[in-house]
């Protein structure tokens, strides 16, 4: 394998032995070596050997080994000669992220803020096990499937201003849920609005660093200081479901000996399966749309609760990044429509595109990355030039470097909540084993990661965010 | 003999878990697959769920299997204890095999302590190694 460095920040390895386009890597030297110590490149250079893949298997600045393709990987395919496949999107379909602003500020909120979290850590449900389960019956889900977060809205969480300023304004319209197993809306029915756990969280936080600041006033942000609420979840067992039953079908009817690694299974997205896969999965990121809309409307029922109102807590948008879409790109100077994997991967949408809500076309797509917790986040702007280099994509967060086994040997969850507190900032969990298993330094650089979506133009800087208070599922 | 032994992964849960048969290694996994989740060993096992999977492949089996746990964790609130009766018989069709158990376990109550989810069982570096020492098999659970 030959791995050339083309500039600071890209590296690439060309095609040889199967692979019928190179892979491209996004990333600093640094984050580089991180990449390098497990099967991300390996995985990246199978996903280049798939039919009708187009352009390069790209690799994001966070990526991390994962099931088939890497996490933070994203590969784009021909209409007609490809395929789609449920490892290029992820088990968690539609694990994404929203961001919301509010008209407080960091120091407005202090007085409340152990009020509001503990507020929250009771509205929330995280669902592990334990917590309020919403009662509806297969019908409703039905519906949540078809309509996602404009189900939500219709039943009373959050109004229609909320669905502008959401990827696919939160329904993706191909979603079929006559195609989605019993079993897997039996999981959804008793996890519909909930939070989840793992790297799933909850954020209060405030603005800590304004960078380009007409854009930031387009996206709702004015002041440092200003108080902001991240929501990090996806689809829960229902989306986990929707993957491994049509891992399973794809597996029974294309069977798995022509493929390099078992975890590339796939289906042509000319087939009938291919095409259920994707209806499936339409139905799959409807229902963590929905999950996230309610979990807004919890939110602001607490601020109202406890602080009087919740009058100017306003999405800024909601992405997903674990998901494929049929979107049209430049190619070779005509505008082609192809299926992009991206998994681990925001789009990155520029200045001009359609799906980009009409408040913000001129400005360019909002792209929200996560840190891990206790860590910074960041919000970005989507760029043109990213069509080019990685089909309008960009990192998704900060990618482990830790297993969770290694993350608990080394972290106990008491220490980690003290030092947290010690920096003025709140934690709320289920677990103490979740919180070492979360802790910060088993992730990368959310900073570096950006600095280089930035310096590349995958995504360009708006705002940093640092935590003020984190539930954890 | 050792039951189960976790390993490095670095985003999820992967283990390995061993038996003289085939059977008593899948009931094993399936109780590190728990032990992500609660202490099975402090589950009263007061209730019994029966569990019939089948799959085209040992490994399609498996998965079938330890998913069931997550499925009755989610929809019934059911934590899994310990595994008994486990059966694994080869069938002709559909042809591959099929696995039947008894799964004994209780309600979650309040004093139960969950302190961790398993959101997927995956074919991810999956092993099942048959030798006439015993059996070992290699899982990677999405976490």
């Amino acid at each position: 394998m030959d791995l050339k460095k083309i500039n600071e920040f890209l590296w690439e390895i060309p095609p040889w032995g199967k692979m019928k386009v190179p892979a491209r890597i996004y990333a600093s030297a640094s984050l580089l070596e991180s990449v390098q110590r497990d099967r991300t490149l390996e995985q990246a250079q199978n996903v280049a050997t798939l039919p009708g893949i187009i352009q390069a298997s790209y690799v994001m600045p966070d990526a991390h080994q994962g099931y088939g393709f890497p996490i933070g990987g994203v590969a784009a395919f021909d209409e007609k000669e490809g395929i789609i496949s449920p490892g290029g999107v992820g088990y968690d379909i539609n694990c994404g992220v929203r961001l919301l602003k509010t008209e407080y500020s960091g120091s407005d909120l202090k007085p409340r803020l152990a009020a509001l979290m503990s507020g929250i850590f009771q509205e929330v449900p995280a669902g592990v096990g334990k917590g309020r389960k919403t009662k509806l019956g297969m019908a409703v889900l039905d519906e949540v499937l078809n309509r996602g977060a404009e189900w939500a809205v219709d039943s009373g969480f959050g109004s229609g201003d909320d669905l502008q300023r959401t990827e696919e304004y939160g329904r993706m319209k191909e979603a079929n849920p006559g195609v989605v197993s019993r079993r897997a809306k039996e999981r959804g029915l008793s996890q519909l609005g909930t939070l989840g756990a793992g790297n799933h969280f909850l954020e209060l936080q405030q603005v800590e660093e304004i960078y380009n600041q007409p854009v930031a006033k387009r996206f709702g942000l004015h002041s440092v200081g200003q108080v902001t609420i991240m929501i990090h979840c996806g689809s829960r067992g229902l989306g986990h479901q929707v993957a491994s039953d049509y891992i399973r079908m794809m597996e029974d009817t294309f069977g798995t000996k022509h493929l390099v690694d078992r975890e590339l299974v796939y289906a042509p997205l000319q087939s009938s399966l291919g095409k259920r896969y994707y209806q499936a999965m339409c139905a799959a990121v409807n229902f963590a749309f929905a999950n996230r809309q309610m979990i807004t409307h919890w939110v602001r029922e607490v601020f109202k609760r406890i602080l009087g109102s919740s009058q100017g807590i306003e999405m800024i948008y909601d992405v997903c990044h674990n998901v494929a879409k049929f979107e049209n790109h430049l190619l070779e100077q005509q505008k082609r429509r192809v299926c992009v994997h991206r998994k681990g991967a925001t789009r990155s949408f520029g200045p001009g595109r359609p799906e980009i809500p009409d408040c913000y076309r001129d400005v360019g797509q909002p792209v929200i990355i996560p840190g891990s917790m206790g860590t910074a986040s960041y919000l970005l702007v989507g760029t043109n030039e990213a069509e080019k280099l990685s089909f309008s994509s960009t990192a998704h967060g900060a990618g482990r470097v830790m297993s969770r086994h290694e993350a608990l040997r080394r972290f106990r969850g008491e220490e980690i909540k003290r030092n947290l507190e010690k920096r003025g900032i709140i934690l709320k969990s289920t677990s103490w084993k979740s919180v070492a298993e979360e802790a910060s330094a088993a992730y990368k650089d959310v900073d570096e990661v950006v600095r280089t979506s930035d310096a590349v133009g995958l995504g360009k800087l708006v705002a940093k965010f640092s935590p003020l208070g984190v539930m954890k599922g | 003999m050792e039951k189960f032994r976790f390993l490095p992964h670095t985003a999820d849960a992967m283990f390995q878990a061993f038996g003289r048969t085939l059977e008593e290694a899948f009931a094993n996994a399936a109780l590190a697959v728990c032990q992500l989740m609660w202490k099975p060993e402090k589950v009263k096992p007061a209730r019994e769920k029966v569990v019939e999977v089948n799959g085209r492949d040992l490994k399609q089996l498996l998965v079938a299997f330890l998913e069931e746990i997550l499925f009755l964790f989610e929809t019934d609130d059911f934590i899994l204890a310990k595994v008994e009766d486990i059966q694994i018989e080869r069938q002709e069709s559909p042809p591959g095999y099929q696995l039947r158990a008894k799964f004994r376990g209780n309600r979650i109550k309040d004093e139960d302590e969950i302190f961790g989810e398993v959101k997927a069982i995956t074919y991810n570096e999956m092993e099942i190694k048959e030798t006439p020492g015993g059996v070992s098999l290699q899982v990677v659970v999405d976490i």
